[in-house]
Formats: structure tokens, C-alpha cells, sequence
């Protein structure tokens, strides 16, 4: 129990976000009308995804400093669910594109910047596969793990900035526009969707980790 | 203390090599002079907007290919020497400052076979000049990081273009917006500078991330 309190508390809060996401009253927008609901899930998927990518920099930083296996796993297994998230972030993007902005993909600066992430992190798997020595292909994962994300952070956080988009909030301030959202939508997404997704995401992370501790037993004692 | 020294005796190395070894050079030459022709085939004089496109995509191409052979032609035990006679900080320096020289050269002259075979849409020609100058600077040095790290996995090549083409596209998009202003766009503000303080930025991002990160590739 005490160290299930979390999972308990990341199902409850999913299904608080899932029942009063699509139940409860949302202010009528122009446009948006009930797709103003997405929020719930989209919004939180990204949170959820950049915060497993630092989370898998920063065991990718504790690997170099201390050249472990075990941070190796929790960096992959970290990355595994961002990018798992990154992919629903962007079809939920789509779909809700589809009824806002007229298609699912118009080339805004924050699509591409999602569509970037995906490729460096594929790229991230391609690169450890093609490395058959562990502890090399540990490393050089973990070096171009770092130097991916610090190009992606000014890509993701300043270029949006400085070119116009069609997300909301694009003038100045990239992610939610917290005007569009009343006091109520504010408790569902801030209290309920954004914790309870990244919790979830953690969730399955420390499933992968844990398969994988597993599986590599060998190679961990040695 | 004497690091300088170092890193100037490593790059004379690389320079001296390239002197030596023509063939490469008038390799990456041809690429460019061939790539150019096989546009002009296909588009003559295209207008401003693609032709601004395909100059930096061509930078890319010719950014992957001069850039690549840098680390793919140190052998192993070459690699053993350089590691006994100096630090991993000096060498790879001296692989970002001769990778970025060769780049810019590569460059001018992309943009001068450029003026000539599809015409010049150009019309603040030192404005642009300028801009391709640290366009091509700051494509050598992400993809100096990245054969860095491309040499130590097998298909280095096609790992390069995996690893570099999603890494480069912010870059690559701001270098297209800003160097419309040489072609004659109007950009309102501050915008111009700002987009190109953010080149300069994310240029000392990477030579700081591969000050710090080369060391760990170093070692085998």
C-alpha cells in the first residue's frame, strides 16, 4: 500500500479527468465548441512527453558520470514512453486539428517541432540498434541523447516564439492559452489531466524498467 | 597552456591533408558543381522563394557529405595516436574550426555556382553573404558533433543523415526565414536580429555541448 499509493492515485485521477472531461459543463468558443474537451488530453500528452524526455537527459547524464547499466535502462525505458506519448500527442493534435483548423497537418511550427522530437528520438533507436557492444552503445546513446535534447529544447520553447503560429496563445507564449479555459476546466486539467498522465507515464516506464532489469540480470552483475 | 598550440598543430595536420590529398576537396567541388547543374536542368531560373529552398537544402547535402569524411578518415590506430599525443578538447576544437573553414568555402562557392546557373534573385547581396556565412558555419559544426558520434556505430553515413536531418530542421527553418531579408523581404522590428542572435546562440550551444560530450565518445 505504501508504495502503491501513487498508482492508486494516478487511476483516480484518469478517471476524474475522463468522466468529468467528457461530462461536465465547458464554455462554449467559437470554433472550438466541444472539441474545447481535447485540452484534457492532448495538452497533458505533451507535458507528459517532455517530461519523460528529461527524465530519460537526465539518466542519460548520470550514466556519464557514472557509468552504470541500470541508468541506461531508466534512460531507454524513459524515452520508450515519451515517445510513446509524443505519437498520441500528435494524433490527438490531428484529430482535433481536423476540426478547428480544417486538416489535420498545416505545417504550424509547433506540428513540426512535435514531428522533429519523434525523429530524434527514432533516431536515438536506430543509432543504439546499430551498436552491438553494451557499454558503447550505452554511451554513444547516452552522448547524442544530451546533445539531441539541448537542440531541441530552443526548438520546441524559442523558435515558436518568433514565428507566427496557429496554436493558441502564439503570440508570446507558447503551450495552452490559459484564457480559453474557465475556473472549473482550470481544476479538471491542472489537478486531474496533467498529473494523472504523467503519472500513468511514469507508470509504464517503471513496468519497462522493470522487465528490463529482468531480462539483462546477467549483464547487470557482472 | 598549450592548448592553442595544440589545437593549431591539429588543424594544420587536417589542412595540410586536405592540400595533399585533392582528391576529396574536388570530390565535394564536383558534387556541388554537378547538384547545381542537374537543378539548372530541371528548373533554369526558378523564383525567389524555391530558390531560396533549395539553396539550403543543397547546403545540407554538401554540409553531410564534406563534413562526414572528417572523422570516417581516422583509422583506429590514428585515432590511438592523436589519443596519446593530446586531449580529446583539442581535437575535436580543431575538427569544428577545419570543418567550418571548409564549409564556408564550400558555401561561396555553392552561392556564386548558384548566381550563375539559376539566376540571382539576391538583392542585398553582403546581407546575404553574411547570412550564408553563419548558415554554413553553424550546419559544419552540429554536423561535425554528429560524425563524432556517427563514427563510433557501423553505417555511418545513412546513421549521419538519421541522426542530422531532425536535429538540423530549427536551424535549417530560421536560416530559410532570415535570409529572405537578403532577398528583398521586409521583416518587422526586432525580428530579423533576434532570429539572428538565436543562430549565434544555439552555435555556441552546440561548440559548448561538444566541448563537454566529446571526451565521453573519445575513449574506446
Amino acid at each position: 500500500m505504501r508504495k502503491s499509493w501513487w498508482k492508486i492515485l494516478c487511476s483516480v485521477l484518469l478517471l476524474y479527468t475522463l468522466v468529468g472531461g467528457l461530462l461536465l459543463d465547458v464554455p462554449h468558443k467559437k470554433i472550438l465548441n466541444e472539441t474545447i474537451r481535447n485540452i484534457y488530453f492532448h495538452v497533458p500528452l505533451w507535458f507528459g512527453m517532455m517530461i519523460m524526455f528529461t527524465c530519460s537527459v537526465i539518466y542519460a547524464i548520470k550514466y556519464l558520470r557514472k557509468p552504470d547499466l541500470t541508468n541506461d535502462i531508466y534512460a531507454t525505458a524513459f524515452a520508450t514512453t515519451g515517445t510513446v506519448y509524443g505519437v498520441l500527442g500528435l494524433i490527438t493534435g490531428a484529430i482535433w486539428a481536423k476540426y478547428t483548423w480544417g486538416k489535420p497537418w498545416s505545417n504550424d511550427i509547433k506540428q513540426l517541432g512535435a514531428a522533429m522530437a519523434l525523429l530524434i528520438y527514432a533516431a536515438f533507436f536506430v543509432l543504439r540498434n546499430s551498436i552491438t557492444d553494451i557499454d558503447k552503445r550505452a554511451r554513444v546513446g547516452a552522448v547524442y541523447n544530451i546533445f539531441a535534447f539541448a537542440m531541441l529544447f530552443p526548438a520546441l520553447w524559442i523558435v515558436p516564439r518568433l514565428v507566427e503560429s496557429l496554436h493558441p496563445g502564439g503570440a508570446g507564449n507558447p503551450g495552452a492559452d490559459p484564457r480559453d479555459m474557465d475556473a472549473r476546466m482550470r481544476i479538471i486539467f491542472w489537478l486531474g489531466a496533467v498529473p494523472g498522465f504523467t503519472l500513468l507515464g511514469v507508470w509504464i516506464t517503471t513496468l519497462i524498467i522493470r522487465l528490463r532489469l529482468i531480462t539483462d540480470k546477467n549483464l547487470l552483475h557482472v | 597552456m598549450n592548448a592553442p598550440k595544440h589545437i593549431y598543430t591539429l588543424l594544420k595536420k587536417d589542412l595540410l591533408l586536405e592540400l595533399r590529398q585533392q582528391y576529396t576537396f574536388y570530390g565535394v567541388l564536383l558534387y556541388i558543381a554537378s547538384t547545381v547543374f542537374v537543378l539548372y536542368l530541371s528548373l533554369q531560373q526558378p523564383d525567389s522563394n524555391i530558390w531560396n529552398g533549395l539553396f539550403w537544402i543543397i547546403q545540407l547535402f554538401i554540409c553531410v557529405n564534406a563534413v562526414a569524411k572528417s572523422f570516417l578518415q581516422e583509422s583506429r590506430g590514428r585515432m590511438l595516436y592523436f589519443y596519446s599525443v593530446a586531449g580529446p578538447v583539442q581535437f575535436i576544437i580543431a575538427k569544428l574550426i577545419y570543418n567550418a573553414i571548409i564549409m564556408l568555402l564550400m558555401s561561396l562557392v555553392s552561392l556564386l555556382l548558384f548566381n550563375i546557373m539559376l539566376g540571382s534573385p539576391v538583392i542585398r547581396f553582403g546581407q546575404f553573404v553574411a547570412i550564408v556565412c553563419l548558415g554554413s558555419v553553424s550546419l559544419s559544426l552540429v554536423f561535425t558533433m554528429l560524425a563524432a558520434i556517427a563514427a563510433k556505430a557501423q553505417q555511418q553515413a545513412s546513421l549521419m543523415a538519421i541522426m542530422g536531418f531532425p536535429v538540423i530542421i530549427p536551424q535549417l527553418l530560421l536560416l530559410m526565414r532570415v535570409s529572405k531579408a537578403g532577398l528583398g523581404e521586409a521583416f518587422k522590428g526586432e525580428a530579423l536580429s533576434d532570429m539572428m542572435w538565436l543562430l549565434g546562440g544555439l552555435d555556441i550551444l552546440v561548440i559548448l555541448m561538444a566541448i563537454i560530450l566529446f571526451p565521453f565518445l573519445w575513449k574506446d
